[in-house]
């Protein structure tokens, strides 16, 4: 597959005057300049509110000089190996090798990852924070299954995704706190409201289209993380919603007591038994979210989503209800969305609106697109690297936002279509080919 | 029973001060082939608009009567319900494929309704019950059906945006031909394509409207497609109707070749051309 | 009545910045045909910067506060500017003839690189000063004891953003940049066959954009007396709202809404609630794009079918 966006070729006088080491040395200072000036101020003067009130300063022009000379080197280091890569094709050295392995991993990565997934807590029964882990990466993976009906098959840009997150974790909170409903009845009811948020915003900003529709499903996220805020008899404001009950194996509570699920089984209590509990019931949702979005793809309003996604006008020739289409994708979403926040509400026991933020909307937005639109598996694979990678500089603390957002530039000019780049068909009579993601649009909504 | 499947009363389409069509009054018989021809912008394209649901007309009536003799006003449907309700479906000027779907994927949109009621609004097409599949099979067949109608069949799994071209403005037809419509609309079906696709095409139309008894109406500049299937032919030039009647008595007339004389040299040459 | 009158005045002080802000969004919108994300942040970092310059020019010994207000502007219009510059030219120039979600999460990144980039550089806590212009005048002297103030501060930012608006218009319409720049919003592939450089055009109006940004930066420091790391997010998506309301693509336009969503902030918090402001502006975004979706002074779309 060669990228989507082939720059045109220089001329050939153009690409050897654009070779040679003055040019990269011109380069290189050019860039080291840029920097220069770009973090003169903000790195080279730091501010801080000091005694009294009144601002101080104090200078930095070692980390500046530090920056600089890491902007130059870097410089340096990317113009050499865009001319070692480039007269191979760019496009074509890293991802040819990396389609050859995703074409691999499409047919025996994603047996082998389920059993692996299946087995986590098995093979990792002692390791507390591999399970948490792997808990917070299923939400994810959930989530990004769950955005991928609506941007992924029906072409609808959502950035207020987190809104139906926190619809459903609120939904339970209150619930269970306020009327001491168990966990098993608010999973769907969690479900039900947010589908009915969902179909809520959809009536009206359906029209919309475009970037439009991105920044009006963002302001209804924001919307409601400031209702959340400010409702304080209903929310907590921003101290949130405290002591939110835990799930128990369908009505048998998980504690150390007589009457819990260790005791009547007679075994020995441990914490750890909820944990696994809470593994596998987030593997069952994700799950349950990848069953019902690959059987609605077969079947007429999968297909109808996916065709609104490709050419809205052709759909309404051929007699598809665009209005009530788009509905169901937004409803859909938003119910996996609801289900995934009840979830998210029981297993952290504690909710407030600092973790519906206009980021959660990006990260699973970023992990959908990353994934490969559409793609079940490259959501899977992105939600994996995503999350694990930001662990990984979970040390870093402060960086780590940084290198998030340097992360989502470099992916997206590395791979604007994902990991995975190419569509499945959804029925077929003699072969099941895919379909190379160059041809399949992204939707206009 | 009617015999005109569609009768336009003097419809007219206003975008602000310009005035596409002015008072345009014509009827398509059943089980024919009407052409609607014209120089360039004589509002051939916003009539279809009009009639297919797009444009809301300024004024006028459009009616639709089925075999049965139901009599709908398409002026007062919308969007969906023209191909849905009124059963008219349409193809477009430019191309408007699923480029990305496969050739027997743009033809199960193309049964969307029909799929969406045997699917029981997916409720029972997500437990796959008996009667989903059935219908899901008996999709897959008018789907294979049409694709070996137009000679796609060995593409069918073929994304739709990976077809020459002529294959392309073929599939778009088959997939209007999908939605089981009495009316079809075709919006320059032979742009684009070489002597033997018009050929081809022709041999399509005739045979749609034989053995489906589909009622075809067309715009056309391909003058010898135009002159070789239609049955009747409506001409317009700047939003009014200036002639109609039989191929043979279009091309005689002179304010038909005054328009096109006027418009456009080389149409003209092809309406004088297709005399011999 | 005199309350009100206040309240008009302070929205409109309010939606002169937001209106700065929404050039930005607007251009870019007009020409590339994208939302650039990170403008908001753009702002945030002009204010930062004139903070930086503001406190090194008054420890150097600088008192004349014109003199020092000019080097302000100045300084961070420049550096700004080249923040927009490099926004352009890292995150979105390889992305233009992309698929249209990338550069769209390409500027979400980006606008997470800004808002932590100023997190780590200066620190999480919000960074006030002291008011640098006081005094002012009384306009009214309400008999109850509530007077209708008109501060200094105030008429600087009004006449700031009149003087820089004039400026930039007569910059749009009159100029061969200019021209090269409507050229390109109406057809980039002809307006380079015609011998204009897309590429520079396209990197000018994010520099414009990001030193309307950063004047309003400015003025939001002197107005507030405070910058913080965050608050590009709520004042971009404001502008943004402002863009719309007024039509995407007109300048006159994009200040027209951003008086307007001034206004109904202001307004909003005097009559109703505070907590709430931020709801009723994004509320109108919605509205407004529903009921509107070309704006007050827009072009209507015609669909083509």
């Amino acid at each position: 597959m060669s990228s989507p966006s082939p720059a045109p070729l220089p001329a050939p006088s153009h690409a050897a005057r654009n070779s040679g080491p003055a040019f990269i040395l011109k380069k290189a200072v050019l860039s080291a300049l840029v920097a220069l000036v770009l973090f003169s101020l903000m790195i080279g003067v730091r501010t801080e509110a000091g005694p009294e009130g009144l601002l101080i300063y104090w200078t930095r022009f070692g980390e500046l000089a530090a920056i600089v000379a890491a902007v130059f080197g870097g410089s340096i280091v990317i113009e050499l190996l865009r001319q070692w890569i480039g007269p191979v094709g760019a496009a074509g050295l890293i991802p040819a090798w990396l389609k050859d392995l995703m074409d691999f991993a499409g047919r025996w990565l994603t047996p082998a990852l389920l059993v692996f997934t299946f087995l986590i807590p098995v093979i990792f029964y002692d390791q507390r924070y591999i399970l948490d882990l792997a808990i917070l990466v299923l939400t994810y993976v959930m989530l990004g299954w769950g955005l991928n009906v609506v941007v992924g098959l029906a072409g609808l840009l959502d950035l207020g995704y987190v809104a139906f997150y926190a619809v459903g974790a609120y939904s339970y909170a209150l619930l269970a706190t306020n009327f001491g409903l168990s966990f098993w009845i608010c999973l769907p009811l969690a479900g039900i409201l947010a589908a009915f948020w969902g179909v809520l915003l959809g009536f009206p900003v359906l029209r919309l289209r475009g970037d439009y529709l991105a920044i009006v499903t963002l302001a209804f996220g924001e919307i409601i993380r400031l209702v959340l805020i400010n409702w304080q008899s209903l929310t907590g404001g921003p101290n949130g919603v405290t002591g939110i009950p835990r799930p128990t194996f369908f009505g048998i509570p998980l504690t150390p007591g007589d009457d819990g699920l260790a005791a009547m089984l007679g075994i020995e209590f441990s914490p750890t038994h909820r944990v696994v509990f809470l593994f596998y019931l987030i593997l069952a949702l994700a799950l349950l979210t990848n069953w019902v979005t690959i059987r609605l793809r077969r079947l007429p309003i999968g297909r109808a989503w996916e065709a609104l996604r490709e050419d809205e006008v052709a759909c309404r020739a051929l007699g598809i209800n665009i209005t009530t289409t788009k509905l169901t994708a937004f409803a859909t979403g938003a119910l996996f969305g609801g289900f995934a926040g009840a979830f998210f509400a029981t297993r952290q026991g504690f909710i407030s609106p600092e973790s519906f933020t206009f980021h959660e909307s990006a990260l699973v937005l970023a992990i959908v697109v990353l994934g490969g639109m559409g793609s079940q598996l490259g959501v899977a694979l992105a939600a994996l690297a995503m999350i694990g990678g930001f662990e990984l500089f979970r040390g870093l603390d402060q960086y780590r936002m940084l290198v998030f957002g340097f992360a989502m530039v470099l992916l997206m000019i590395w791979r604007p279509r994902g990991l995975v780049g190419h569509r499945a068909p959804t029925v077929f009579l003699e072969k099941n080919q895919a379909i190379s993601s160059d041809l399949v649009k992204e939707g206009h909504g | 029973m009617s015999e005109h499947i569609l009768a336009v009363d003097r419809l007219s389409m206003r975008f602000g001060g310009i005035v596409a069509v002015n008072e345009l009054s014509f009827s398509a018989e059943r089980r024919k082939i009407t052409a609607l021809i014209g120089p360039n912008g004589a509002g051939k394209t916003t009539v279809f608009n009009c009639i297919t649901g797009f444009y809301k007309p300024t004024s006028g009536a459009i009616r639709l009567t089925h075999d049965d003799g139901t009599t709908i006003a398409l002026e007062r449907l919308n969007d969906f319900r023209i191909s849905k309700q009124a059963k008219v479906a349409r193809t477009f000027q430019n191309i408007r494929l699923f480029p990305g779907m496969t050739a027997l994927e743009n033809l199960m949109v193309a049964q969307h309704n029909a799929l969406m009621r045997a699917s029981g609004l997916t409720f029972l097409g997500l437990i796959g019950a008996p009667s989903w599949r059935q219908a899901e099979a008996r999709a897959i067949d008018l789907s294979t059906f049409w694709l070996k109608r137009i000679g796609l069949l060995e593409r069918a799994d073929d994304a739709a945006g990976n077809l020459p071209y002529g294959d392309q403005r073929r599939l778009e037809i088959a997939r209007a031909m999908c939605t089981e419509p009495a009316l079809l609309c075709l919006d320059e079906p032979a742009a684009g394509l070489n002597a033997r696709e018009s050929g081809a095409l022709s041999e399509l139309l005739l045979s749609i409207r034989g053995e489906q008894g589909t009622s075809i109406l067309l715009i056309e500049h391909d003058m010898s497609v135009v002159m070789e299937i239609s049955d009747h032919v409506v001409v317009m030039d700047y939003g009014v109707k200036i002639a109609e009647g039989t191929p043979q008595h279009v091309r005689d007339d002179p304010k038909v070749i005054a328009a096109y004389l006027g418009a456009d040299e080389q149409e003209a040459i092809a309406v004088m051309e297709s005399e011999t | 009545m005199d309350y009100l009158a206040q309240q008009l005045i302070n929205g409109l002080v309010l939606g002169s910045i937001y209106g700065l802000i929404a050039i930005g969004y607007t251009m870019v919108y007009g020409i590339v045909g994208m939302i650039n994300f990170a403008h908001g942040d753009i702002f945030m970092i002009g204010g930062f910067i004139a903070l930086i310059s503001f406190l090194v020019l008054v420890s150097f010994g600088l008192t004349a506060v014109p003199l020092i207000l000019l080097i302000v502007l100045l300084v961070s219009m420049a550096i700004t500017a080249l923040y927009g510059w490099t926004v352009e030219r890292i995150a979105y120039r390889p992305l233009r003839h992309s698929f249209r979600l990338a550069p769209m999460l390409s500027a979400i990144g980006m606008s997470f690189i800004l808002t932590n980039f100023s997190q780590v550089a200066q620190g999480a806590r919000v960074k006030p000063v002291p008011p640098i212009i006081t005094g002012g005048y009384t306009l009214h002297e309400g008999a109850s004891g509530f007077n209708v103030q008109l501060s200094n501060i105030q008429i600087i930012v009004v006449a700031t953003t009149v003087v820089l608006l004039a400026l930039f218009t007569w910059l749009v319409s009159r100029t061969r940049l200019g021209r090269d720049m409507r050229a390109c919003e109406q057809d980039q592939t002809m307006a380079s066959l015609l011998g204009v450089d897309v590429d520079r055009t396209i990197s000018f109006t994010f520099v414009i954009g990001a030193a309307l940004a950063a004047v309003a930066g400015m003025m939001y420091l002197l107005y507030y007396g405070l910058v913080d790391f965050f608050m590009g997010f709520v004042a971009g998506i404001k502008a943004f709202t402002a863009a719309v309301l007024g039509g995407i693509g007109s300048l006159p336009g994009a200040m027209l809404g951003g008086l307007l969503i001034g206004l109904i902030e202001t307004l909003w918090s005097a009559y109703f609630s505070v907590e709430y402001k931020d709801v009723a502006a994004f509320s109108i975004l919605i509205v407004v794009l529903i009921f509107l979706p070309t704006g007050l002074l827009g072009r209507p779309e015609v669909e083509k079918v």
